[in-house]
């Protein structure tokens, strides 16, 4: 039967995620987004709460790790409301707290989602407690990422890495990185493979952070891997040069781009909540059921952002839905992210406008919303890759054919 | 007192202004313009004769029928029922095999076929929100499958499935605020073989058209209530064999009133649009219309609800003809070849048509969940105003990038893509008219 709603068994994991963000997050939200590549030590206490809510299965997947595909036992007859539905739930309420905050936390960065599709059971087990940071993205090479020159070159029973990687999220923070390399430069994405690389390995450092636009609280670093040697059972998946190989890397994306959709998603419903609050406290009166034409253009203006929200946010929502219930979802994935990208960033900054200079200044977080969702657009995939990777399945058209 | 109009002497004048016009010789419309005129003198006669039908009021016995809620599942879920993946498989079939073809010659004659019409009487579309008691087929009332319903029949087309839906929009009205005599003396001819047309009445002529503010007024007489105003966007409405009017009352709430075509003081003429031909819209004009108090059609809050489930229809409608717009350009810049390789090779290209998909989807999911929140008896306000605002303006985006990806040949009625541009725009504006 079709319905939308949250579902039950979630909503308090939702208000309890809820009062946290609020807590932890938004009340710390200026603090770090002033004091860029300081260490948010109240992060924490709060990664310990989740890792013990994880240990005793009370989660519901609110981690990185919710992302994975049990491939357990499953009844197709029965609809499921699993871990990938709670964890994006779990993502929009602590991104309606900030953004930054968010991707700082302890043990969830994206390489844990990394590890939590492609690794296997043994690895799995092995990685449990580390805070994987993922390092893909080169000088040279950004949404191409089949053409990365990093390499990975076999010396008896370990990989050499050599390379330099770019905007990795928390990789000064995290103990590990997820490193995208290629076995063989010729063979273009079926060499590509990722190593699981522990920050103490000699030969892997952090080169320097970056300074942002937006999402200060999370560090950004450039890392350099000179002769860095990893254990052969570092490398996530198969060994072997295929294609499914990286469609394996690739399909971790399908998993994580409906996760960064509710970051845009939960970003932006903050703004929407204090402008309406501003614009309400204005006299600005907003009425769902008079036409919009014989509103305000306040009023009218808020409606209709609202409503570009929440099909992300649906989008969002089915994206994670097909995810639990098996079945594929690259294509909404894109879609989601697509939308949910383009909307969190033009409502944040429509609630700018609409605030004034109010909006402009840091006396309201307006202003810093509206510049952490513009890379909310890029990452995982840039709006304009989104739309390929939609257009491309739309139209049945290859890679070669739909550049 | 003022005079009645005389319906036949508005369409001799119709007919009067049309010959002069030079244009419709210039442009060849000759013909087009005389059966439009038809149309409007045939229904000037029609309305001026007493109403083909009469509804010999019953007398009610207790509490209406009304259908009842579903229950919320707790569980988020974007799969249909069995029942409603099986009715939606009949009406697409339906759409694809009679509505498509048929569009340009229904449009063309500013009507839906008597046949088509019939047709959907017999699988029964105004009958699924009547309940069973009443010889209805819905045992659960169910927004949800109005919405599944109205996509697919405009997937087809959008202005046959207006004609189609209006008469259900009636019966649907009825169910939901008809007391019990009411729904007694109407009901039966909406659940029998053969289906009047009827037609759900709330927009008016006039720019920043607010249904809370209605010029059409209903004052209070001592034998019940005045009627007087003009109401536009009436579908098929010369055939009309009864009326859902809105109408303001003096205490500044709006109200429904029922109104059958031979009272006194009632005429129309038609009042063609740039789209939605098919439906054959009319203006009805209210001229010191008197009806019995008991002809009031429920309450403020019934006005309300029957304000928002119409919106939440149009965007349902929205939603078949935009899959309509996607589904045919996906097809055309595959085919369509430009410097040597099909166009949508290009993205410029292939990223308009991603769009469309991505707006479609984000706006179907946001009707569908107005919807079961209707059906689940929650306060579905803000989700349809939110559809409404969505299917508006990202339908008609579809509808002229559905023109704009085929080029010189969007614009020309080769193709259909223009006469969905013309229906999309109907959508973020229109109200009443059609329910689920």
């Amino acid at each position: 039967m079709i319905n939308l709603e949250t579902p039950r068994k979630f909503r308090g994991l939702v208000q309890q995620v809820h009062d946290v963000a609020e807590a932890f997050l938004r009340a710390n939200s200026r603090k770090y987004d002033r004091a860029e590549h300081s260490y948010p030590h109240e992060l924490d206490l709060l990664a310990s709460l989740v890792d013990g809510m994880n240990d005793s299965g009370q989660s519901q997947g609110a981690g990185a790790s919710g992302v994975r595909r049990d491939p357990a036992e499953e009844d197709s007859s029965v609809v499921h409301n699993g871990s990938n539905m709670s964890s994006v739930l779990s993502i929009i309420e602590m991104c309606w707290g900030d953004v930054g905050l968010l991707l700082s936390m302890p043990r969830q960065g994206l390489g844990n989602s990394a590890i939590a599709s492609v690794a296997d059971e043994e690895q799995l087990k092995r990685y449990e407690r580390v805070w994987a940071a993922m390092a893909i993205t080169e000088a040279a090479v950004g949404s191409d990422s089949a053409s990365i020159t990093t390499t990975a070159v076999k010396d008896g029973d370990h990989y050499v890495l050599n390379g330099e990687k770019i905007f990795v999220t928390s990789g000064d923070r995290a103990d590990s990185v997820v490193v995208w390399a290629t076995l063989d430069g010729s063979l273009g994405r079926a060499a590509i493979k990722s190593f699981l690389v522990s920050k103490d390995t000699p030969g892997i450092r952090v080169e320097r952070l970056e300074h942002k636009l937006g999402i200060r609280a999370s560090d950004t670093a450039v890392i350099v891997l000179d002769n860095c040697r990893v254990h052969e059972s570092n490398l996530l998946g198969s060994p072997e040069i295929d294609t499914k190989g990286f469609a394996g890397a690739m399909a971790t994306f399908d998993n994580t781009r409906p996760l960064v959709a509710g970051m845009a998603v939960g970003c932006a419903r903050a703004a929407l909540e204090l402008t309406r609050e501003l614009l309400e406290d204005a006299g600005v009166v907003m009425d769902y059921d008079r036409p919009l034409v014989a509103q305000s253009h306040a009023a009218a203006s808020f409606i209709q952002m609202e409503a570009d929200w929440e099909a992300a946010l649906l989008l969002t929502l089915q994206a994670s839905w097909l995810a639990d219930n098996r079945r594929p979802n690259s294509m909404e994935a894109s879609m989601a992210k697509a939308k949910a990208g383009r909307v969190g960033n033009a409502v944040t900054l429509r609630c700018v406008e609409l605030a004034g200079t109010l909006g402009y200044g840091e006396t309201e977080l307006l202003e810093k919303w509206s510049r952490d969702s513009k890379i909310l657009d890029i990452f995982e995939g840039t709006q304009q890759i989104q739309q390929l990777i939609v257009a491309r399945r739309l139209l049945d058209l290859s890679s070669s054919q739909l550049r | 007192m003022a005079t009645r109009p005389d319906p036949m002497r508005l369409g001799l004048a119709a007919l009067s202004r049309l010959a002069s016009s030079s244009a419709v010789d210039r442009l060849g419309l000759r013909s087009t313009a005389e059966r439009l005129v038809y149309h409007g003198a045939r229904s000037g006669f029609r309305v001026a004769a007493v109403a083909g039908r009469t509804f010999a009021a019953v007398r009610g016995t207790g509490a209406p029928r009304r259908p009842v809620k579903a229950a919320d599942t707790g569980v988020f879920d974007l799969t249909p029922t069995e029942d409603q993946q099986m009715i939606v498989a009949v009406v697409r079939e339906f759409a694809a095999e009679v509505l498509r073809p048929g569009a340009r010659a229904a449009e063309e004659q500013n009507d839906t076929p008597k046949e088509v019409l019939g047709q959907t009487a017999d699988f029964g579309l105004s009958l699924l929100s009547v309940p069973e008691e009443l010889g209805g087929l819905s045992p659960e009332r169910s927004a949800v499958t109005g919405v599944l319903l109205a996509e697919a029949l405009a997937e087809g087309d959008m202005g046959q499935a207006v004609a189609c839906l209006a008469p259900a929009a009636v019966a649907t009205a009825l169910s939901l605020w008809g007391t019990d005599a009411q729904q007694r003396t109407y009901l039966p001819a909406f659940t029998g073989g053969d289906v009047p047309a009827a037609a759900l009445a709330v927009a008016e002529p006039h720019v920043l058209f607010d249904p809370f503010e209605l010029r059409t007024t209903a004052r209070r007489t001592s034998e019940g209530y005045r009627l007087s105003g003009v109401k536009s966007a009436v579908v098929r409405g010369t055939e009309a064999e009864l009326f859902v009017v809105a109408a303001a009352l003096e205490d500044g709430t709006s109200a429904l009133f029922l109104l059958e075509p031979g009272t006194l003081g009632i005429s129309l003429e038609p009042d063609p649009a740039m789209g939605l031909r098919a439906a054959g819209l009319c203006r009805l004009l209210l001229d010191d219309v008197e009806v019995a108090a008991d002809a009031v059609l429920g309450g403020a809050e019934d006005y309300r609800e029957c304000i928002r489930l119409s919106r939440l229809a149009w965007s349902a409608l929205a939603l078949g003809t935009a899959r309509a717009v996607l589904d045919y350009v996906s097809g055309y810049v595959r085919t369509r070849t430009a410097f040597g390789e099909p166009i949508a090779h290009r993205q410029a290209v292939a990223f308009m048509v991603a769009d469309i998909a991505i707006e479609l989807e984000g706006m179907r999911l946001t009707t569908l969940k107005a919807a079961s929140r209707v059906d689940q008896g929650m306060d579905a306000s803000r989700e349809i105003a939110l559809a409404r605002r969505l299917t508006g303006d990202h339908g008609m985006k579809i509808g002229t990038d559905g023109v704009q990806l085929l080029g010189g040949h969007g614009f020309v009625k080769e193709h259909p893509v223009e006469r969905w541009y013309r229906d999309l725009r109907a959508v973020g504006l229109m109200e009443g008219a059609v329910l689920v």
